[in-house]
């Protein structure tokens, strides 16, 4: 590995170029994240991402429609059960769009915060063996699952189509959902991958985590199920605001989830936050106790 | 202070005993948990509760030392000597304890071969994987990439996966793109000793290149006396985290090989079980007795005559092993003279479980009278590169004159070999 990184840069001499200096010590306590080597090492984040694309369905017989085969038959099965049978309130939306619309974000959550939590223990041989700036490796594992939400999509616009639903304006907030979906899983991801390189019950924990997650979410259900008084509790869950916010840009619910977004985005922000600094703190110790 | 490299002062790296090889899942937390009260007590009452107590380790302690810009430096020692430690912190895997390690310029380094091979992906995206891996821009990549496939000898198998790839194949492309590194400051840790020996041959020329061609600075680690003869002008011996020697290569090898071997006696059992060693352990050498079958020189070794070897050899379970070998080297040097592998004959030879006696015979010993020590080693048939036992140096052997069967003249420095005149014309 090649690192520029440098604690302590000598300036430059002007008569005798000096190359920067780097000092390898002990840096006890709290670090602040270095953003600048980040960015250096974006290739490797995009290396990693192509790897992970690249090996996701090899050797499966289905192969990419995978990507469609989940989430389909989940809003089936949803579909079925709970606006049918169990008659589920959908905000006078067809039930299968409704729900699909929110397991999309869902599922991408989902994926992301897994595959984010296990990333380090599952690349734990490149951890003792080579420097980066660690932090790539749970960004970069959470990628691949932007390629089966944009596979997926393309399913939700032939239902929106078979619908007769045409998204209005505040279809172009969709990305900020998206983006808002993703820090979410990685404000988690980050506290469990790094805790997971000490304790391997996270590993266990994560499916039991992200079905309970599930049952908080406004997948299968609306959140004006909940009463208003709660929804800014409610709220705190940033999927809450994520899936309310694809239902608003895409199929044009009336109103935009305010409150609800804020203390969303508040939340995830507090999380993203925090999860960075543990993860820069534990950082060092990673390749020690992996 | 401008023709400095890498200066050390003080550095130090201490780990928990544990921690680092065990993963605690919550229940053992909890029955650690429950159990703390007690072992408190137990700690405060036998004192060893504190950091200096049993439970740490010195993986580096108080060392200090300099590179200069362009200088090729060995790193030799037993193995948890502390070698791959300081590698490691050098190259920023991992955080010092106390002291401080001062680069300067841009540093890159080989720990492994292949780090971040994915099985999966072909020879060609392992190639981009690999590189960036280990610090190229994709452009670099892009610039050397054929002269890496050429390097790797496996352009027909580009678009393979490398899950389909022989070891050797695999290990060729593996160094031919570490081996394509540009750093300023290389540190190269034991990569050289896979692969075949043709290619062995090969990397070791590339690295020459690189160490001495292009004037760059290497930091070197290998157990390979040969290997650091050939490439460093200087080394440092670590012995427990703590740099005992520095000097010039030839002594220094002289010092580490002599302080690790004792001479033994011919025709009776020696016992190699405790001795330092690497390799998995799954079958390892017990013991050894070796003879040259003549009870005029009372059993030692001579030139030209018979060296018989029986190893004593405990497996864990039944295993075929490919490679079997008796090494010799030169005291003095540290040069291999002898190798006597099965594996450079094709044998394969089945171990039952549990004790085997392997008996193996150098039919003429072409070696002068002098001392030399042995080495060991076994390996399991299969990927595996690393080693099932390997003593580097097992014992000392003592090669010694044998009058009854001397013809004529002979001088004392020229080895006998083995010829005859075919005809007179």
């Amino acid at each position: 590995m090649l690192t520029s990184e440098d604690q302590t840069t000598s300036p430059k001499m002007a008569e005798d170029f000096q190359p920067p200096i780097i000092r390898r010590q002990a840096r006890p306590g709290w670090v602040a994240i270095d953003f600048a080597e980040l960015w250096q090492y974006r290739e490797l984040l995009f290396f990693f991402a192509v790897r992970d694309i690249k090996v996701r369905y090899k050797q499966t017989l289905l192969g990419i429609a995978w990507a469609i085969l989940q989430p389909v038959m989940t809003m089936v099965v949803f579909s079925i059960f709970f606006g049918n049978l169990a008659g589920v309130p959908s905000d006078g939306l067809p039930y299968p769009v409704f729900s699909f619309c929110g397991l999309l974000p869902w599922q991408l959550f989902a994926f992301a915060l897994t595959q984010s939590s296990n990333s380090l223990v599952n690349n734990a041989h490149l951890l003792t063996k080579v420097y980066f700036p660690r932090l790539i490796i749970p960004f970069a594992s959470m990628i691949a699952g932007l390629i089966d939400f944009a596979i997926a999509f393309v399913v939700l616009v032939g239902i929106m189509f078979y619908y007769d639903i045409i998204p209005g304006w505040a279809l172009i907030t969709l990305p900020f959902f998206v983006v808002l979906a993703i820090a979410a899983a990685l404000s988690v991801g980050l506290w469990l991958s790094a805790l997971n390189v000490k304790y391997r019950d996270v590993r266990y924990t994560i499916p039991f985590l992200t079905q309970l997650w599930l049952f908080v979410t406004p997948v299968a259900y609306a959140s004006s199920l909940v009463p208003s008084k709660w929804q800014a509790v409610y709220a705190i869950n940033p999927m809450a605001g994520v899936v309310e916010g694809f239902r608003w840009a895409l199929l044009g619910k009336a109103a935009p989830p305010g409150t609800m977004l804020i203390v969303s985005v508040a939340a995830t922000a507090m999380l993203l936050a925090g999860g960075l600094f543990y993860f820069a703190r534990m950082e060092k110790n990673f390749p020690d106790i992996i | 202070m401008s023709d400095l490299a890498i200066q050390i002062s003080g550095l130090s790296k201490r780990y928990r005993i544990g921690i680092r090889d065990k993963h605690p899942t919550i229940r053992e937390t909890l029955m650690r948990v429950s159990s703390a009260p007690l072992r408190k007590v137990r700690h405060w009452v036998s004192g060893t509760n504190d950091g200096t107590g049993a439970e740490w380790i010195w993986a580096l302690r108080d060392v200090d030392f300099e590179v200069k810009k362009g200088e090729v430096i060995g790193i030799i020692g037993r193995n948890g000597a502390g070698k791959t430690t300081l590698l490691k912190v050098l190259s920023g895997i991992t955080e010092p304890t106390a002291g401080y390690a001062d680069i300067y310029g841009r540093i890159g380094s080989l720990l492994e071969v292949g780090t971040g091979f994915h099985m999966e992906l072909t020879g060609r995206e392992n190639i981009f994987m690999n590189g960036a891996i280990l610090g190229m821009h994709r452009q670099e990549i892009k610039k050397k990439f054929d002269e890496i496939v050429d390097f790797s000898e496996i352009e027909k198998f580009l678009d393979t996966p490398v899950k389909r790839y022989s070891s050797g194949m695999y290990v060729r492309l593996a160094f031919a793109v570490a081996a394509h590194l540009e750093p300023e400051i290389l540190i190269v840790d034991e990569v050289l000793s896979v692969g075949d020996i043709q290619f062995q041959k090969k990397c070791l020329g590339k690295m020459q290149d690189i160490s001495h061609g292009q004037g760059r600075t290497v930091l070197f680690v290998s157990h390979n006396m040969d290997t650091i003869q050939r490439l460093c002008s200087r080394c440092i011996i670590f012995d427990q985290g703590k740099l005992v020697s520095q000097g010039d290569t030839s002594s220094m090898v002289l010092k580490y090989i002599s302080s690790n071997s004792y001479q033994a006696q011919p025709d009776r059992w020696i016992d190699v079980s405790e001795m330092r060693r690497q390799g998995t352990g799954e079958a390892r050498f017990v013991a050894v007795r070796y003879s040259s079958l003549n009870d005029a020189v009372s059993f030692y070794p001579y030139p030209n005559g018979p060296l018989e070897i029986l190893l004593a050899i405990e497996s864990d379970s039944y295993r075929s092993v490919d490679s079997l070998a008796v090494a010799i080297y030169n005291k003095t040097t540290g040069t291999r003279l002898v190798n006597a592998d099965i594996a450079s004959i094709g044998q394969v030879i089945d171990l039952k479980k549990g004790h085997n006696v392997v008996r193996l015979r150098i039919e003429q010993l072409y070696l002068n009278p002098d001392v030399y020590m042995l080495g060991l080693w076994l390996k399991d048939k299969g990927l595996k590169w690393t080693p099932l036992d390997y003593l580097e140096v097992a014992f000392e052997i003592e090669v010694v004159q044998n009058e009854s069967e001397d013809f004529g003249i002979r001088e004392n420095s020229s080895v006998f070999c083995n010829f005859k005149i075919l005809e007179v014309i």
